[in-house]
């Protein structure tokens, strides 16, 4: 089985498409390992919060913040495997239906923090979109080329309507270079707190 | 029902304990224990009530309502606490405040011998998480418990763990 990048799009220009001209509404949680890489690469900002572990639980921080937070927009981004161990909480999320909350998956079929094994979704195994469905997410995108991905942006800008948004992009398995971000995780929770207004 | 338990309505005091801390979420995996408190909250239009798949999506619910302004409690039965281990990492690492109320099975007067095995171990797990243990057997410590519980969490940013006793809540009645 073939770990070589097999088409889809470039995770760092989709994660910098996804975050420009971002606005001060915007909060940005990604899930561990490459979209975490991916959202520090896209720039640094206190209202991201990191993690840097917490498999499976990136959607359902968005969703305690989305909850917490209606007047801003929360994206959780994250990859398959991550999107995977906590699959069950689109089914916590499809029945809360925050219309403030956009979970995007960055899915490149493989395990990329752990050697590029392959991930359930790999070959079509395991459509995440089909999931995010039939959990009641009604809004869901599936992106294959640059111009969904065009259109995937427009609608995170406003992100408004009757319930949650899910994306899943078919991603490049190609890897790109690590970058770090702060990995101190009460202070990545006081400045988002503080960036917010609330105290830190 | 015995006469202590008719006059402390301790479900009903844990939910005022709630409201005066400020609680906005609540998530919750169901448990015959936790039953009233959990209606009672669903009917609140002022707290979130979020029904988990499994325990540890509380833990991540917890850390975002917090990171966006509002104070989250946790309810499940002492078999969810397994489901969170990986997951508390996540309080422990960035000190979130997390209150994680425990309905215990497996002790007093267990039918099940299936619910001994994760029981038996939930005070020590909860240690190992560097949480603060507060048990309630009796119904009139209830609300003293909860409370301290509220403070030493919110207060410190820290994890605490109220756990309810299978003697407080009662034995399972199981009929064929």
């Amino acid at each position: 089985m073939s770990a070589q990048p097999t088409g889809g799009l470039d995770r760092r220009a989709a994660m910098a498409a996804l975050l420009a001209d971002r606005g001060d509404d915007l909060v940005a949680v990604p899930g561990l390992g490459s979209t975490c890489w991916d959202l520090a690469a896209a720039g640094d900002n206190d209202r991201n919060f990191y993690l840097w572990g917490a498999m499976g639980g990136a959607a359902m921080v968005g969703l305690g913040l989305a909850l917490a937070q209606p007047e801003r927009r929360v994206l959780v981004v994250t990859g398959d495997g991550e999107m995977l161990m906590g699959m069950g909480s689109l089914a916590t999320i499809g029945i809360q239906k925050p219309a403030n909350l956009a979970v995007v998956v960055f899915d490149n079929g493989h395990y990329g923090e752990t050697g590029m094994q392959p991930s359930h979704t790999h070959g079509g195994g395991v459509d995440l979109v089909a999931v995010a469905r039939g959990c009641g997410i009604e809004t869901t995108v599936d992106v294959r080329d640059e111009a969904g991905l065009a259109a995937l942006v427009g609608r995170i800008k406003t992100l408004s309507g009757e319930g949650p948004l899910f994306a899943r992009l078919a991603i490049s398995a190609a890897e790109a270079p690590r970058v770090l971000p702060e990995r101190d995780g009460v202070v990545l929770k006081n400045r988002f707190r503080a960036a917010i207004g609330l105290k830190a | 029902m015995n006469a202590s338990v008719a006059a402390v309505d301790w479900p009903e005091q844990l939910y005022a304990t709630l409201k005066r801390a400020g609680i906005r979420q609540v998530g919750y995996v169901p448990d015959a224990g936790h039953a009233r408190l959990i209606d009672r909250v669903r009917a609140d239009p002022d707290i979130h009530d979020v029904v988990l798949s499994t325990e540890e999506e509380g833990i991540a619910l917890a850390a975002g309502a917090w990171l966006g302004g509002q104070r989250a409690v946790l309810l499940m039965q002492s078999s969810g606490v397994g489901n969170c281990v990986n997951m508390l990492s996540l309080a422990r690492t960035c000190r979130f405040p997390l209150l994680m109320m425990i309905t215990m099975r497996g002790e007093w007067e267990e039918f099940n011998p299936w619910q001994q095995p994760m029981g038996s171990i939930v005070e020590p797990v909860m240690k190992l998480n560097e949480a603060e243990i507060y048990r309630a057997t009796k119904p009139e410590e209830v609300e003293g418990l909860a409370e301290r519980a509220v403070q030493h969490v919110f207060g410190d940013e820290r994890i605490a763990a109220l756990i309810l006793s299978q003697q407080l809540i009662g034995k399972k009645v199981w009929t064929k």
